[in-house]
């Protein structure tokens, strides 16, 4: 199937700083694409040459297989395309309802304002100032103006940050609905469980380059056979250096790397370490970048 | 050009100027009270007239018999000032503070050799003698060398009928400049102009709404301000309102583009508002607003005609107190079209919505 949004080789520098270092990758119909990465790995310079926000220093993006670096293929991209960014300011003394209406009317389509109202929860605050919106509020409002033109792909740019955990829930809720509306969307977060929670396919950036991508599940499987067995540090009684595990200690906590529950768990019974505070979980995105990049997410 | 996006736009910067009620109301407050304390600094004895000391033993008697008596203390436009002491008054004559002093009992007078002011009282104090002389019934030709006499009357023309055009000017001035101008840079800095950006609309519609929006809100303005500061004060107008609406037109247009120009790029509002005073202040003082620049510098003359507001206040100065027409002020017109093609289009050109 031929790719909705298509990126080939995108290059940005600032002068000598490179952004983004030929980065590549293709948005299907109707998918969740999720650019990963900790603050500065250039997902936003990149989410925001897809935009059409920064010029890219070289590269091509072809939407519908068409190149949309100007002119018609560029209006047409524009009218298709619903943006939220990670920060935005609307103009002052203007109500939700008002700033609706008015990016509605930059649009020549427009969905259903009652069924925008609907989906983004608006409806209870239509006529107060958007500058006395509460922070979730607030990104509600800014991803229903991304969808005031009915978009067929629609970029989240860390849409979360910020929001408490109920908020957070409840704009993953409104994207997974937007999804299965049939709208392609790229999301960029740092937020590895928005990400595993939401996009089909994945890519993590860092220092401007693609250094892992695929669906989560597959990148997991293909980078990890283990699980970890997390336990106290004070469980185990002994010097920690004579089990033979593969093993890490992070503040009070040892994690215990293995593709053998069995064969830990019976080392771990096997020197008298105490089972009573035994967690096991599998491995995450978070791992993931970790093993990827050999630091943790610079959030 | 897509009128609905611009009409869109336009709609939205007019309903944020009119909902901000404090910058509204200061907008319109301002030339008022500007206008309102001229017209009251300004009202009943001209400033400009002579003060005469006058020191005797009993100097308001003296002084009433000397003003029947002499042509000089009849003299018009000379404030005649009874004074006690005369060590003290002689100080005041040094400092200028007094431009003549008289002891009538003795038959002295005092004036600073470096006073104008004095020099010329000398001279009409030297012409009221020939009056005297002549029984106060000289022959005309007599008293004015030779020439003859002619008069006209008209209404006098105040300071603040004078200042009243630079006035509008300048809060048009200003409301251009750091009404679009400074929004701008605000719009950019916070991220409005990138959101909007993001949408089908041009930098031509977007810039062309702010441009509408400002003028019409200004030229709404101060056609209020003119009104109610008439009310009263009651300044002179001698030309067709049209011709006058014609130059603020423009020259708002200009002062616009003006503010378009040096918002077109900047993204920190400190320096947007170091830029607009840099523009503004030399604008202000050589313009022409609160006094004239004849016989000012001939430089400093020429560098006043760089500025828009020279223009437009020389423009409306014309039609409101000469009651000059379009032709008379045509060199202003094309000079502020010229100036506000010139600054809208190298405005388009580096506007960056980032």
């Amino acid at each position: 199937m031929a790719a909705l949004l298509q990126v080939t080789h995108l290059v940005k520098h600032f002068d000598a700083v490179i952004a983004v270092d030929g980065v590549s990758f293709a948005l299907q119909q109707g998918t969740c694409f999720g650019l990963l990465g900790p603050n500065g790995a250039g997902k936003t310079t990149t989410i925001e040459m897809l935009e059409g926000i920064t010029e890219p220093s070289s590269g091509e993006i072809h939407y519908r297989g068409q190149r949309v670096n100007a002119g018609a293929a560029r209006e047409a991209f524009r009218n298709d395309a619903g943006i939220m960014f990670q920060s935005t300011a609307l103009q002052d003394f203007i109500t939700v309802r008002e700033a609706l209406e008015m990016f509605g009317r930059l649009y020549p389509r427009t969905i259903d304002s009652d069924e925008l109202i609907q989906i983004c929860a608006l409806g209870e605050f239509l006529d107060r100032d958007t500058r006395k919106l509460s922070g979730g509020q607030r990104q509600r409002l800014l991803l229903a103006m991304a969808l005031v033109n009915d978009p067929q792909v629609v970029f989240l740019d860390e849409p979360t940050t910020g929001l408490d955990p109920q908020a957070r829930r409840n704009l993953w809720a409104l994207v997974q609905r937007i999804k299965a509306q049939g709208k392609t969307v790229l999301l960029t977060t740092h937020y590895m469980e928005e990400a595993y929670e939401l996009c089909d396919e994945i890519a993590i950036m860092d220092h401007g380059k693609i250094i892992a991508h695929g669906s989560p599940k597959a990148l997991l499987a293909e980078h990890f056979d283990e699980v970890v067995l997390q336990l106290p540090r004070s469980d185990i009684l002994g010097p920690i250096e004579n089990l033979p595990l593969k093993l890490k200690v992070q503040d009070d906590i040892v994690e215990i790397l293995s593709s053998d529950i069995n064969a830990a768990v019976r080392t771990l019974l096997a020197h008298d370490v105490s089972l009573a505070g035994l967690q096991i979980r599998p491995r995450t995105l978070d791992d993931l970048f970790l093993a990827l990049t050999g630091a943790a997410l610079r959030t | 050009m897509n009128l609905r996006r611009f009409l869109t736009v336009l709609a939205a910067r007019n309903r944020e100027f009119i909902r901000d009620r404090s910058a509204l109301g200061w907008n319109i407050l301002f030339p008022v009270l500007i206008v309102a304390g001229f017209a009251f600094a300004f009202s009943g004895q001209p400033l400009d007239q002579y003060k005469v000391g006058v020191y005797a033993e009993a100097p308001l008697q003296k002084l009433a018999t000397v003003k029947e008596e002499q042509a000089f203390f009849r003299t018009s436009y000379i404030q005649f000032i009874p004074v006690v002491r005369l060590d003290p008054a002689i100080i005041k004559v040094e400092r200028h503070q007094l431009d003549m002093l008289f002891d009538l009992d003795n038959g002295h007078y005092w004036i600073n050799s470096d006073s104008p002011k004095g020099y010329m009282l000398e001279r009409v104090l030297y012409g009221a003698v020939i009056v005297d002389a002549g029984g106060g019934n000289a022959p005309v030709a007599v008293e004015s060398g030779g020439y003859q006499r002619q008069t006209v009357s008209g209404r006098e023309i105040r300071y603040v009928d004078w200042v009243i055009p630079g006035i509008l000017a300048m809060n048009m001035m200003f409301s251009s400049l750091f009404g679009v101008g400074y929004v701008i840079v605000r719009y950019r800095k916070n991220g409005v102009l990138r959101r909007l950006q993001a949408t089908p609309l041009s930098a031509f519609e977007f810039l062309s709404a702010q441009v509408v929006s400002r003028l019409w809100l200004i030229m709404a303005i101060s056609i209020m301000v003119y009104v109610g500061a008439n009310l009263f004060i009651d300044f002179t107008m001698f030309g067709s309102y049209w011709n006058l609406l014609l130059v603020f037109s423009l020259g708002a247009v200009s002062l616009i583009s003006m503010g378009l120009l040096v918002a077109a790029r900047i993204r920190s509002e400190e320096l947007a508002g170091g830029i607009l005073n840099l523009v503004s202040w030399p604008m202000m003082f050589l313009s022409g607003v609160w006094f004239s620049l004849e016989g000012a510098n001939p430089l400093m003359q020429k560098l006043a005609l760089i500025f828009p507001l020279t223009h437009i206040i020389d423009a409306a100065r014309s039609i409101m107190i000469d009651g000059a027409g379009l032709v008379e002020v045509s060199t202003q017109l094309v000079v502020l079209t010229a100036m506000s093609a010139i600054f809208l289009l190298l405005g388009a050109v580096l506007f960056r919505w980032k």
